[in-house]
């Protein structure tokens, strides 16, 4: 290993992110439910509090609307609040002020009024959660412009992205994956950043392009591998951020590739690889030699039967055998 | 916490209270405009079919926002409503720039991507929200406070919110939060008895709003009368002082109504006739004049030359609004993000 990388979890990366900006910007400050005293359900604020002063790490009431409107409220006063929504699911009790105010107020105002403000929130597929605590939803912001939508999937992606969103002056909703927080990763010691708005190639390729985001990124990587020894070389690009979405990445590689398969964990309709796919069908159209290929889940609540969970989720499998139906 | 009702205040009274000519002219001043403000936009709607969309306005309400602001100090931070002209009109917002973006115009205060219910959003005013959707602006207030708390700044956030808004869930985890924070907030509840067509009586539970405001910890006031606006402008002295002396937040409900619908559109037609009366007979403008006549401080010559001076000011804003253009299509990317490059299909 390279010198100045160590290997921690995708928490870790998450904390060391929070300290790092908290320590720099006395304007970044942290709350939510059970983010203080306990550290947060999933550990990523550990220790914040110790740190930082209940003045910085505030507790909150289960009150979602109230959480992300004082985030807009704080962030509306300059400061850079980094709230947490323990779960996707519960975004929905915040949604108004997500889509309707956080996403709208610096263009309704004609550009009086910034927002940088940051959303936590994290979604429990594969964790035999359920229906309700383990949604994705990501896709939906994408009907709501003006909020970016920010998907690490691996720890050092989750460390740079999250500082970048603290620093970004504009809202940024960053979602997290359950299943990755016990995941490690290289992270470097030295401090970067990991810029919004852009993908990532995580792997290069000539035969077919590969666009995943979050933990389909694993998935599209050991997808890859597979293919590989099939002699099939996979390019695989992690979106990172699903809003604004950067399609030059997506279609520059298409050119190369001319096959495209669309894999993340939305379900299938309108989900983000709709979005993808439409893109390229509509603009690159001439560069394809093949349908492109979304592989989602079904439109069906999340099951709970652990089996189920995984027969319903996106896998490295299924993967292999969208890329396979393609180069048939 | 128990409810302190303020009553309306007597004229023999006004001169115990050691309030200067200026403040009571300048508040009668601001009530006259935001009228005639409101009735020319009501004009241009109905008569003259020169603006579109809805349009909620303040008439009736006057005392409220202009006693409530005047008790404020203009570094206070305000997060006004859809029915926010009268807001906005108080804290000296000027009518041009409030005329100009009802006509959707780049000279109005949002250059024209607001519209009237987001007119009132004027960060050099300290109004940096005015939201359409109902009971939201108290979580936001909340953030507000929390920011003007965490910089140990001496001022307060006061938010404006209707009846209707305290049956929200918004508002119950706002006024909770803003309580168990104990944050600088000055919760105004603009009480005018109807969420556009359904009575108060028929929608709440409970004693009454201040009495909500109260059970969560506030210190609460009633203003009986709120449409005297001295009863408003006490009540609202007094809970500032107790908010900027960091006790916390506190709440106020001002009992007022609408001179006409809920929307520009709405006749208002479910109200019971002498309800109606009694409150156009209980006239804010009317009442607060006739004090000040009695007092000697304002003629009936200069109040009608005020007339003159605000219809003719109107009218210029009406004109150039009208003449001024609209912002150019590719301009309303720039308002998007703060950060650049998010046009849709530009890859190429």
């Amino acid at each position: 290993m390279a010198s100045g990388v160590r290997e921690i979890t995708y928490t870790e990366a998450l904390n060391e992110a929070l300290r790092e900006e908290m320590r720099r910007d006395d304007s970044v400050i942290v709350f939510g439910e059970d983010v203080g005293v306990y550290g947060g359900v999933y550990k990523v604020t550990k220790g914040l509090l110790e740190e930082f002063g209940p003045e910085r790490v505030l507790d909150t009431p289960i009150s979602e609307a109230a959480i992300a409107g004082a985030a807009i409220g704080a962030a509306l006063m300059g400061l850079r609040p980094v709230a947490e929504i323990m779960y996707v699911d519960f975004l929905t009790i915040s949604m108004d002020m997500l889509i309707t105010h956080a996403a709208k107020l610096r263009f309704m105002s004609g550009g009086q009024v910034k927002l940088p403000l940051v959303i936590r929130s994290q979604y429990s597929l594969g964790r035999a959660h359920g229906s309700q605590h383990s949604q994705f939803l990501a896709a939906c912001f994408l009907q709501s412009p003006g909020i970016k939508v920010v998907l690490p999937g691996t720890p050092k992606d989750a460390k740079g992205l999250l500082k970048s969103a603290i620093r970004d002056d504009d809202p940024v909703l960053f979602i997290e994956s359950g299943v990755l927080y016990r995941v490690k990763g290289p992270v470097p010691e030295e401090e970067y950043l990991t810029p919004i708005g852009k993908c990532d190639v995580k792997r290069e390729g000539n035969d077919v392009t590969i666009v995943a985001v979050s933990r389909t990124v694993i998935e599209a990587l050991k997808a890859a591998e597979e293919l590989a020894e099939h002699g099939i070389n996979a390019e695989v690009i992690d979106l990172m951020t699903i809003q604004p979405l950067d399609y030059d990445t997506i279609i520059k590689s298409v050119m190369k590739t001319n096959r495209l398969v669309i894999a993340d964990d939305s379900v299938k309709t309108c989900g983000i690889s709709s979005e993808v796919s439409a893109y390229v069908s509509e603009f690159a159209f001439d560069y394809l030699d093949a349908p492109i290929i979304r592989v989602n889940a079904p439109p069906l609540p999340v099951p709970f039967s652990p089996e189920l969970e995984r027969q319903y989720m996106v896998s490295a499998d299924k993967i292999v055998n969208a890329v396979m139906r393609l180069l048939k | 916490m128990t409810v302190e009702v303020i009553k309306e205040v007597p004229v023999e009274k006004y001169r115990d209270l050691g309030l200067g000519d200026d403040l009571l002219k300048r508040m009668l001043r601001k009530m006259l405009e935001i009228r005639r403000f409101e009735e020319m936009i009501e004009r241009l709607f109905l008569v003259e079919g020169k603006l579109l969309g809805p349009a909620h306005l303040y008439l009736g309400e006057e005392a409220v926002a202009v006693g409530v602001i005047e008790a404020l100090r203009s570094d206070d931070v305000v997060v006004s409503t859809y029915r926010g002209h009268g807001h906005a009109i108080a804290r000296g917002v000027s009518m041009e720039a409030l005329m100009a973006e009802l006509f959707g115009k780049i000279t109005g205060t949002c250059k024209g991507l607001g519209g009237s219910m987001h007119a009132a959003i004027s960060v050099k005013h300290n109004i940096p929200v005015a939201t359409a959707i109902v009971g939201s602006g108290i979580p936001i207030a909340c953030g507000v406070g929390l920011a003007l708390k965490y910089r140990k700044e001496n001022r307060i956030a006061a938010v404006f919110f209707g009846d209707g808004a305290t049956n929200t869930g918004a508002f119950h985890e706002g006024v909770n939060l803003a309580s168990v924070w104990k944050l600088p907030i000055l919760f105004i509840c603009e009480n005018n008895f109807y969420a556009l067509s359904v009575p108060h009586r028929k929608s709440f539970a409970g004693e009454s709003i201040a009495a909500r405001g109260a059970s969560y910890g506030l210190k609460s006031y009633l203003v009986e009368n709120g449409n005297d606006v001295m009863a408003v402008y006490i009540a609202a002295s007094k809970a500032a002082e107790y908010v900027r002396s960091g006790n916390g937040p506190a709440f106020i409900e001002c009992r007022t109504y609408r001179k006409k619908g809920h929307g520009v559109y709405d006749t208002a037609w479910y109200r019971p006739k002498e309800e109606v009366e009694f409150w156009i007979k209980n006239d804010p403008i009317d009442m607060f004049f006739e004090k000040l006549k009695r007092l000697g401080i304002i003629s009936e010559g200069e109040f009608r030359s005020w007339d003159k001076e605000i219809a003719s000011a109107l009218e210029k804003a009406v004109k150039e609004a009208e003449q001024a253009p609209v912002m150019p299509f590719d301009e309303m990317w720039n308002y998007l993000y703060v950060s650049e490059g998010a046009r849709y299909g530009e890859w190429r």
